[in-house]
């Protein structure tokens, strides 16, 4: 086991740390600005927001914005001159990269016939939690008297005609324990 | 001699976990065979201390014999980070993980008494059979102490500079004492269960414990994200990488137990399912465990990649997990409480808040997961990333913070209509408060202005509330820890609202003595001094910000070490609780100008004084007096005196 | 709730635990799968190394397969594929094109004098455009090309004599290129 371990002893390049970033990639630790020019504040939002969607091809998942990376630079000038200069739309600007790189380099993953699960997925679970909590709802009505809404209603006129008779205010019939915590 | 002597600790470590988890899991009942298991469990945290201790030590006198030693540290380290160093990498960073779960059993230990006897020992018991399966794995797959003789280089490689700060030695730890402590409610579950007995005593026991987990996780999770922050240099505090979502996902489950719990003390309902968050808090730090140390993930933090590892944290998953999950599934259930409750009550609001809890921890599963599940199915790959988490994280912080609101003054079971007319007052001035918000900025902001306006109202709710109870008389602990953590989660949201959405930044090239405006102040640009570090050399950049008639300098870096050579980015950063200025270099350009970025980061520092602001309320709650140590006798008759519910 | 529903979070469990185990052999790979792949090679028009007179577009490629070897002088990688890029030149009748991708034209000018040239043209891309064109992000790169100009194969990484046997090769005879005996032997048949 010893020797197995020595044999395999990682160069201190590949050895990791908690929380850390990779010693070895250029990706992570941003020391590249880049300087381009926007010609209004909407063209440059929509830049930064752009490049913050892409994931860099090569990185240890990085986007376009955090990356170091000579290709996450080269593709930060392309998405640069698509926004300015050839101006394209933000959905034009995907496809652009997508055709090129794939799905793999957007960090919203498309909606089409291969991937359509992947937010339908969660949203059906959202829709389940609204479900749990609407049948939850309707098992605590019916917890209090154990009659649907039509014997509810006889209820409440039997309940009426009875205090209108005795001034008592019989609707409230529960005594709240308020054990407060 | 001293690694050895560590290595030795810890496998006498293993013997002993060995020993208390039969022994605990065994439930004896003769008081002997009991205190056998304590002072096992004493021995271990006595001996993973050793171990432990050894390690740093190690580090401390520049022991490079030792190969994790050399991997992780140099001989021109400050002091400091020699000692953090320890836990800078896998295998130290696994003993620290051994080291708090030996001392989270021996707190449990120094408070058995306040517990039934049989019940105190099968918990040790299993915490005993975890900490066997983390002390065998660090043993055979991840031993901190092998050396390298006769191969020992003269000097370490360094310790990567990211690392080479405040935040490695603080956030590790804290995190760690998060997601361990978390085993302790999954112990007592498990307990429970193999007793047959959950009541709402079992819950009130197992509260204090699981809100100081939370506390601890919060913290780490908000200690992490200020870290990458100010470190990495583009201003980002949170990305959705998978070892993120591998700490949010235990926080969502243990967020949504601490309420279940609170539910199941004062009412005895929700029993099963408190069980099932239990375990399921717990199951969650073993599975970011996994994902980080695995491999399976690509992420910029993981470690490094061994199969091996790997393989043996998935059977370890697999049996800790699987194992509980299937006597939940066999003895779970057998006590029902039929406890009735209306809409508007707190055990309906919990429900609310469990099952947001819930949807959202499954988002972050399916998006941490779905892209394996996708390359498997059809050997493609895709990303799932921030705009697909924030597109289900919106609706649902919106969601919560509505609910939140009404919370203060909900009463269990029964809440009269009439109390909430001091809700919807609120309500009239926080809508007010948000369309003005979304007047001030752009009309594509309402969601911002909607964050704004429901923090507002629960704001104000909740203070109306607490300034009504500390009126009335003694207000207990608890709920002021509640109140401080609701308000905590407010302000965070707020934070992120904000500051996610009008953050202004700006890349320009500067010479020396230029200017530029950021967000209505001015920074100028003085020029670029050399400096030496103690490990390093750098160039420094020298900013003046002017804002109105204050004005402060900033120094951002750009550093080089000796030892391997790495150049890193330190961002000048100036903290304000309103906004951050921060600026960072780049490139040095022809003509002596250089790229600079400078951010302006509006209410950002709410984000983690929010999040800190959660941690303490959850701590306040650990220390009502409510709560506080009792001796058996004592629990039995207090138990008569207040007519408690205890349906079993 | 009912017996069944406890045994929900059970089965949830073994799901994530199959992705995990699923994950292990995923997660080794690093490469990206090519987004052009049975996909027309994309159109370009790019000049020729050292020859700026003449371009080169992608008619130029049809009528016969084709690989295209993205390359450069900084990659050490490169430098040990050329050898067998060479012998693929020497014994196939497959035409090569190479991609400098982000290189200066002098020292890779001077690399061929100096290592051989397979290539039938060399495209000069020091700005790397053409290369973000194919989906390149690293060098070496290399796209094998029907005769109609489809992408039937892409590698990520070098050719060596593995990948050539497992992989190129194959593909190459299926596409009809003539391949010598001494090459050939040990090539895997699909």
């Amino acid at each position: 086991m010893m020797s197995k371990r020595l044999g395999r002893l990682l160069p201190w390049r590949s050895a990791m740390a908690v929380l850390a970033l990779s010693t070895a990639s250029t990706c992570f630790a941003v020391s590249q600005i880049d300087t381009f020019e926007f010609s209004n504040e909407i063209q440059e939002r929509r830049y930064r927001a752009l490049i913050d969607e892409f994931r860099c091809p090569k990185c240890l998942n990085t986007n376009l914005a955090g990356s170091d990376a000579p290709i996450a630079q080269d593709l930060r000038k392309v998405v640069y001159r698509l926004v300015v200069i050839d101006a394209m739309t933000d959905q034009e600007v995907r496809d652009y990269l997508q055709v090129r790189y794939g799905d793999f380099v957007l960090y919203a993953p498309p909606f089409n016939s291969r991937t359509w699960y992947i937010w339908i997925v969660p949203i059906g679970l959202g829709v389940l939690g609204v479900f749990v909590i609407l049948g939850l709802q309707r098992r605590v009505a019916r917890q209090q008297t154990g009659l649907d809404p039509a014997q509810q209603a006889r209820l409440q006129n039997i309940l009426q005609e009875r205090s209108t008779a005795d001034s008592s205010s019989a609707g409230d019939g529960h005594k709240h324990s308020e054990t407060e915590r | 001699m001293i690694p050895e002597l560590g290595n030795f600790a810890l496998a006498l470590a293993s013997v002993l976990a060995l020993g208390g988890a039969g022994l605990g899991l065994y439930a004896p009942r003769e008081q002997v065979l009991q205190n056998g298991v304590l002072s096992m469990v004493f021995g271990q945290w006595a001996f993973s201390l050793v171990a432990f201790v050894a390690l740093v030590y190690a580090f401390v006198v520049d022991d490079f014999s030792v190969s994790y030693v050399a991997n992780q540290s140099n001989s021109l380290l400050p002091w400091y980070y020699k000692v953090s160093a320890a836990w800078g990498g896998h295998e130290g960073s696994f003993l620290l993980w051994i080291l708090i779960m030996s001392t989270w059993m021996l707190a449990f230990c120094w408070r058995s008494d306040q517990y039934p006897e049989r019940f105190a020992t099968r918990v040790l018991g299993v915490l005993s059979l975890l900490n066997l399966g983390f002390i065998c794995f660090a043993l055979f797959t991840s031993n901190p102490f092998l050396r390298l003789i006769p191969l020992s280089p003269a000097d370490g490689a360094d310790l990567n500079p990211l690392l080479q700060d405040f935040g490695l030695i603080v956030h590790p730890p804290l995190l760690y004492a998060g997601y361990v402590g978390l085993a302790i409610p999954f112990a007592m579950a498990v307990a429970a269960l193999l007793e047959g007995r959950v009541d709402a005593t079992w819950a009130r026991w197992c509260r204090t414990w699981t809100n100081m987990a939370w506390a601890l996780l919060t913290c780490g999770i908000a200690l992490g994200s200020w870290w990458a922050y100010y470190e990495l240099g583009w201003g980002g505090w949170w990305f959705w990488d998978p070892v993120e979502n591998a700490s949010f996902m235990p926080w969502l489950a243990a967020t949504a137990l601490v309420h279940s719990l609170s539910v199941t003390e004062n009412r005895g309902t929700f029993k099963s399912w408190t069980l099932l968050l239990a375990i399921t808090a717990f199951s969650f730090s073993l599975l970011g465990a996994f994902i980080v140390r695995s491999g399976v993930l690509t992420s910029v933090h993981s470690f490094a990649v061994d199969p091996e590892r790997g393989m043996y944290i998935l059977i370890f998953l697999a049996l800790v997990v699987g194992g509980s999950l299937s006597l939940y599934a066999a003895r779970a259930g057998q006590n029902t409480a039929n406890v009735g409750y209306e809409l508007l009550s707190r055990e309906f609001f919990m429900l609310v808040n469990n099952v947001i809890m819930v949807v959202a921890l499954a988002v972050v599963l399916w998006g941490t997961l779905a892209p394996i599940g996708y390359e498997a199915l059809t050997g493609g790959r895709i990303s799932i990333g921030t705009p697909f988490f924030n597109a289900f994280f919106v609706p649902l912080g919106l969601l919560l913070l509505g609910a939140l609101a009404l919370v203060p003054v909900l009463n269990w079971k029964r809440t009269r209509a009439q109390v909430l007319m001091s809700v919807y007052q609120a309500l009239g001035v926080s809508a007010v408060l948000g369309v003005l918000v979304w007047f001030v900025l752009d009309p594509s902001a309402l969601l911002v202005a909607a964050a704004v306006g429901l923090s507002t109202w629960v704001v104000m709710t909740h203070a109306r509330h607490l300034g009504f109870r500390l009126r009335k008389g003694n207000v207990p602990a608890a709920y002021i820890g509640m109140t401080l953590a609701h308000l905590g989660f407010a302000m965070g949201t707020t934070g992120i609202a904000i500051t996610a959405t009008q953050s202004v930044e700006s890349d320009v090239r500067m010479s020396p003595q230029s200017s530029m405006v950021l967000a209505g102040r001015q920074v100028t640009f003085t020029g670029v001094v050399n400096v030496l570090g103690p490990n390093y050399r750098a160039q420094q950049g020298i900013f003046v910000v002017t804002d109105g008639d204050t004005s402060y300098e900033l120094r951002p870096e750009k550093r080089q070490y000796f030892a391997g050579g790495n150049t890193m980015t330190e961002a000048g950063i100036s903290a304000g609780f309103l906004a951050d200025t921060y600026i960072s270099l780049g490139e040095p350009l022809e003509g002596g100008a250089w790229a600079v970025r400078a951010h302006y980061k509006p209410l950002v520092r709410w984000v983690w004084l929010g999040a800190l602001l959660m941690a303490l309320g959850g701590i306040l709650a650990v220390f009502d007096k409510r709560y506080a140590r009792q001796r058996r006798r004592q629990v039995v008759r207090q138990t008569a005196s207040q007519g408690e519910v205890t349906v079993s | 709730m009912s017996r069944a529903s406890l045994f929900v979070p059970l089965g949830v469990f073994v799901v994530i635990l199959t992705l995990g185990y699923v994950g292990f052999d995923l997660g080794a790979r690093s490469e990206l799968p090519s987004a052009l792949m049975n996909k027309p090679f994309p159109e370009f028009n790019a000049r020729l190394l050292g020859r700026q007179e003449q371009s080169i577009s992608r008619d130029d490629l049809l009528g016969r397969p084709t690989l295209v070897n993205v390359w450069a002088t900084w990659c050490p990688t490169c430098l040990s594929e050329h050898e067998q890029l060479m012998r693929i030149a020497a014994t196939t009748d497959v035409q090569i094109v190479g991609v400098n991708y982000k290189d200066r034209p002098d020292q890779a000018l001077q690399w061929l004098a100096q290592f051989g040239n397979p290539y039938r043209w060399v495209l000069d891309d020091r700005d790397g455009l053409l290369g973000i064109e194919m989906g390149v992000y690293g060098a070496p790169e290399t796209f094998l090309l029907d005769a109609q100009g489809q992408v039937v194969y892409k590698r990520v990484g070098d050719i060596n004599p593995r990948i050539w046997r497992s992989e190129l090769a194959p593909r190459l005879l299926e596409l009809g290129v003539r391949i010598d005996a001494a090459q050939s032997s040990g090539v895997e048949k699909h």
